[in-house]
């Protein structure tokens, strides 16, 4: 299975055309008519349950319970999403040409940022309750789970085989039927690689999700990142290792009762005959087969489906399946409806520019945006030199290979602020300059990414040419020149594309680090946006988005998306 | 013996199994080359001569017995034994030029050398022009001219093949084997000896002065046969197609004579391993067969009819054997009566012969049906009878032999198998 990167790929181009202009205005302008919104509104609580959250280890099986539950229906709304959205923008070319961009402008919006500008709005949906606060926390998962999962649908729909597609039409299936049975489980195999990618990066998130403040808005939901936000402030080690273990767990049984059993079975989807050297097992799968309760269970849903794909189209087997109405009018209505939705978002943009920030604000949120591209540039970097060659020598280790790859997968899950009280203590301990020793925190998560990659590309080498470079006896720096890096360069891009996304995203978290009730900052537009946040300054929150999104959205055109071309045509293996 | 290039004694070699178990893939290996000769290894896949290759190469380490090149026992990759690849193995982020310098930049000679030697080779294997294009604008033919180029580039003294050829068309492949034919007859090849991996019979005779026979399981050398046939040589002539008959009749004795042991020695016969064929080569063959005279052929004009590889034909022809539809002797196939009647029947029929030729004459079967017979559920779980398999047998060639016994029963409706449930049961699904 081929893994793409979380970012879109699809086009070739460099500059942005206007469907990403708009795709950008329309984000924007989504973003500050919730903040102007979440303004007005009255603070119905000023703080949010939480209150008796204790660090009493009795309960934290409950709240790792609650945490893995919300996380679980987040992931189902991304599934809701990744199969509405993501098919839309495959079967409308007319919609494709904005979803698109739309969804790689999403992406790189930071999802505290998400966090910070929605989660006064949903409070103010249920006044008085906890449900608003769940709904917050539940929405900030699925920003960060969703996005990569619709690419990867969205990517496979794009690329079904033609005589699937053809053969489901001779015989007659309605497009809901071809979707079920064609489409859906050709594109599964990649979709649950991405569910797993996102439940490995939600957790960072989830832990600070759960316990947030903005401005005069606290809300601590219980939950292991509230435990978590607790245990820091509160100095306790014991507590920030049990809930390790905690995450242990929760993660162990994600992996073993559905990721296991999801991969195991997706197996018999994927199309043509390469057989994989071990077809995955699943002890929980089996279970799940041989369990008549479930069987029964499923067995109406399963009877509904078949039923649904009954209906035919109406004019099957009397004329070809063309549709021709006037699509030049429909073309119309659609531009113009974009048109003036965009001119609005513009207006909105402007007004909420104009009336309470400056060109100096803009200026130093720029300035703060270099600062923290240096910092992510420098990161990556740094991962590279060490996790490429690492990465080689496991991936030609096939034994290896098997221990390593689920370390790392628990490792890419691990939120920055556990290490908080080690990296703060260093800090003050021997005075050391917070602006390069914060740094490392922000790629702890997503230097995995690199690590799997180039793992994946390295066994994915072909025996023979590593069979052949024996022969010709190409050894030392002319094997890793002309034999292993350009072998892994493929898959070490897609790496390193998902790993930067990561890093500018947890920027927001690693900048700004405290410990009890000692806190560090460093200068940054991570900083800048947490800081904002806290104060509940609306317009600084949504600038800084801006700014960040900018920055990522062009790092992502003019260094990855030609490095990523230029990997694909030259060095893969084929 | 100042003349021997290679000298492979005794070698043995294993691979780890899971649980500790070994399994012996080359046991007890002689072979020498001689400078100025062409030896041909021909076995079936599963024989070990490509481990064999991979031993001389240097890529690998024998477990038991020795190899020496030049005298000198080898120990790690060798410079002067060079390999061309079944799969050309070319990178592809390389030029065709670049891929022929590979070798050269690893020997550290100055740039004009390296690329005055690697222009020579590239001009001398017919590829000039090529240069410059990368091997994915290449067709299959070409690339392997590089594969060989690249080879030759390093001045080898023996030039190893893996069943080069074997990733071609049929034109191309013949076209190149003959082209190299010419060169190495002509002494234009910087080369003192080849060794070519193969399992077409045909080939070796084209191409060899010496066919050492490779037996499976473990890879043994069965037989030695001196190919005394000047080149360039004629596949039409009554000498070359006596060599073919002659090699044909040894693989074909060897492997019908430890199949009859086999059915003989084991006492249940469930333990026999089965190589796998599904019902439909089965029954193309027995058509095929039934058009001819007597229901009888020759297995050379058979497979060269039918278009299949000896790696083909072997076990389809060992399969009907086992099920008594065919007899196999001294390089013939002929049907049985039993084999007639398969031709002749019905999809219905043929399911019905099929279905006592296994309960009668393959023992696992039999009793897998048997199980399934006396229990309640008139069902049972694949591990049941894979656990029994692999007291005798391999894990991978219990798993084969399995999965071809469930494609022969779901032929002939004995039984089925749901690999969801990995359970065996009687009941066919509605």
């Amino acid at each position: 299975m081929k893994i793409l990167p979380p970012v879109s790929v699809e086009a070739r181009r460099l500059l942005p055309s206007r469907w990403d202009l708009l795709a950008a205005i329309l984000v924007l302008g989504f973003i500050i008519a919730f903040a102007d919104a979440s303004r007005y509104l009255v603070h119905p609580l000023s703080s949010i349950t939480g209150h008796g959250l204790t660090l009493n280890p009795w309960d934290l099986p409950g709240y790792a319970l609650r945490t893995g539950l919300r996380m679980l229906i987040a992931l189902g709304v991304s599934l809701a999403f990744t199969f509405t959205y993501a098919t839309w923008a495959a079967k409308s070319p007319r919609a494709g040409s904005l979803l698109v961009p739309l969804l790689d402008i999403l992406q790189s919006v930071p999802i505290l940022g998400f966090l910070s500008v929605t989660v006064v709005w949903f409070l103010s949906l249920t006044p008085g309750y906890v449900f608003g606060a769940e709904l917050a926390c539940v929405f900030a998962i699925f920003t960060g789970q969703a996005w990569n999962m619709a690419f990867s649908f969205y990517q496979s729909l794009r690329t079904v085989p033609p005589e699937l597609e053809e053969a489901g039409r001779m015989f007659g299936l309605n497009a809901w039927a071809r979707f079920w049975r064609i489409e859906a489980p050709y594109a599964t195999p990649p979709l649950i690689w991405n569910m797993m990618m996102s439940m490995s990066g939600g957790w960072f998130f989830v832990t600070v999700a759960e316990a947030i403040s903005v401005g005069d808005t606290n809300i601590a939901l219980p939950g292991i990142g509230s435990w978590i936000a607790v245990a820091i402030a509160q100095k306790n080690l014991p507590a920030i290792f049990m809930a390790i273990v905690a995450m242990l767990v929760v993660i162990l049984v994600y992996d073993q009762l559905m990721f296991r059993p999801l991969v195991a079975w997706a197996d018999r989807f994927r199309i043509g005959n390469e057989q994989s050297g071990d077809q995955p097992q699943s002890w929980a799968l089996t279970v799940y087969r041989r369990s008549r309760l479930l069987d029964l269970m499923t067995k109406p849903f399963d009877q509904m489906m078949r039923w649904s794909y009954y209906w035919h189209p109406p004019h099957f087997g009397i004329k070809a399946a063309t549709r021709d109405y006037d699509s030049r009018l429909a073309d119309l209505l659609w531009y113009v409806i974009l048109g003036l939705i965009g001119a609005y978002g513009a207006y909105r943009i402007y007004e909420f520019a104009h009336a309470s920030l400056a060109w100096s604000d803009l200026a130093q949120a720029v300035g703060l945006g270099m600062i923290t591209l240096v910092r992510v540039m420098v990161l990556i970097a740094l991962a590279s030199v060490i996790w490429t060659p690492i990465g080689v020598y496991v991936g030609l280790r096939p034994r290896l290979t098997r221990i390593v790859q689920p370390v790392a997968q628990f490792l890419a899950a691990f939120p920055a602020n556990i290490l908080f009280p080690l990296v703060v203590s260093m800090i003050v301990i021997f005075d050391l300059n917070p602006d390069i020793w914060l740094s490392p925190l922000m790629i702890l998560g997503t230097q995995w990414y690199i690590l799997f990659n180039v793992i994946a590309g390295a066994s994915a080498m072909p025996a023979e040419l590593q069979d052949a470079a024996d022969n010709f006896g190409v050894k030392g720096w002319l094997w890793w020149k002309r034999v292993a890096l350009p072998a892994v360069f493929p898959y070490y891009v897609t790496g390193a594309i998902t790993a930067s996304g990561g890093a500018w995203n947890a920027s927001v978290l690693a900048e700004v680090a405290s410990w009890g009730t000692k806190t560090l900052h460093a200068h940054g537009l991570g900083a800048y946006v947490a800081d904002a946040t806290l104060k509940g300054d609306f317009h600084r929150v949504v600038l800084g988005i801006a700014v960040m999104s900018f920055f990522v959205v062009v790092v992502n055109r003019i260094l990855w998306r030609p490095l990523y071309w230029f990997a694909e045509r030259k060095f893969r293996l084929t | 013996m100042a003349n021997d290039l290679l000298s492979v004694e005794h070698v043995r070699r294993t691979f780890p199994r899971g649980g500790g178990e070994e399994l012996l893939v080359l046991d007890d290996v002689n072979l020498t080359l001689k400078e100025g000769e062409i030896v041909g290894l021909l076995g079936r896949s599963g024989s070990g001569k490509s481990t064999l290759l991979r031993l001389i190469a240097g890529l690998s380490r024998p477990q038991g017995g020795s190899l020496s090149y030049l005298g000198a026992p080898i120990e790690g990759p060798v410079q002067g034994v060079s390999m061309v690849f079944q799969g050309f193995a070319l990178f592809p982020w390389l030029t065709v030029l670049e891929n022929v310098q590979l070798g050269l930049e690893a020997l550290n000679l100055p740039p004009r050398v390296m690329r005055e030697r690697a222009l020579a080779a590239i001009d001398l294997i017919g590829l000039d022009g090529y240069e410059s294009a990368y091997p994915r604008e290449l067709s299959g033919g070409m690339r392997q001219r590089v594969g060989f180029a690249r080879a030759v580039v390093v001045h080898p003294n023996i030039l190893l093949m893996d069943e080069p050829f074997s990733a071609l068309d049929v034109l191309t492949a013949e076209n190149l084997r003959t082209d190299l034919v010419e060169l190495w007859g002509n002494g234009k090849l910087p080369i003192k000896g080849i060794i070519l991996v193969t399992h077409n019979i045909e080939e070796a005779v084209l191409m060899c002065d010496r066919v050492l026979l490779f037996s499976s399981n473990p890879g043994r050398v069965a037989s030695e046969i001196k190919i005394d046939l000047p080149q360039p040589r004629d596949r039409t002539t009554a000498q070359f197609e006596q060599y073919v008959d002659q090699i044909y009749v040894e693989m074909t004795a060897r492997r019908v004579e430890r199949l009859r042991q086999q059915q003989a020695t084991s006492t249940t016969g469930t333990d026999m391993p089965l190589t796998h064929v599904s019902p439909s080569q089965i029954s193309g063959l027995v058509e095929a067969l039934s058009a001819l005279a007597d229901g009888k052929a020759d297995l050379p004009d058979i497979a060269y009819d039918q278009e299949l590889e000896v790696d083909e034909l072997f076990p389809v022809a060992e399969a009907m054997q086992l099920l008594r539809l065919a007899d196999v002797e001294g390089g013939d196939i002929k049907l049985t009566h039993m084999g007639k009647r398969f031709a002749d029947g019905e999809l219905n029929e043929r399911k019905e012969i099929f279905s006592r030729a296994l309960v009668n004459h393959v023992p696992l079967a039999a009793h897998i049906k048997k199980v399934l017979d006396e229990r309640a559920s008139h069902s049972a779980p694949k591990t049941r009878f894979l656990d029994e398999l692999e007291d005798h047998m391999a894990e991978d060639t219990a798993e084969e032999t399995l999965k071809t016994v469930v494609s022969w029963a779901r032929f002939a409706e004995l039984f089925s198998y749901d690999d969801d449930t990995a359970a065996f049961s009687l009941e066919n699904p509605t």
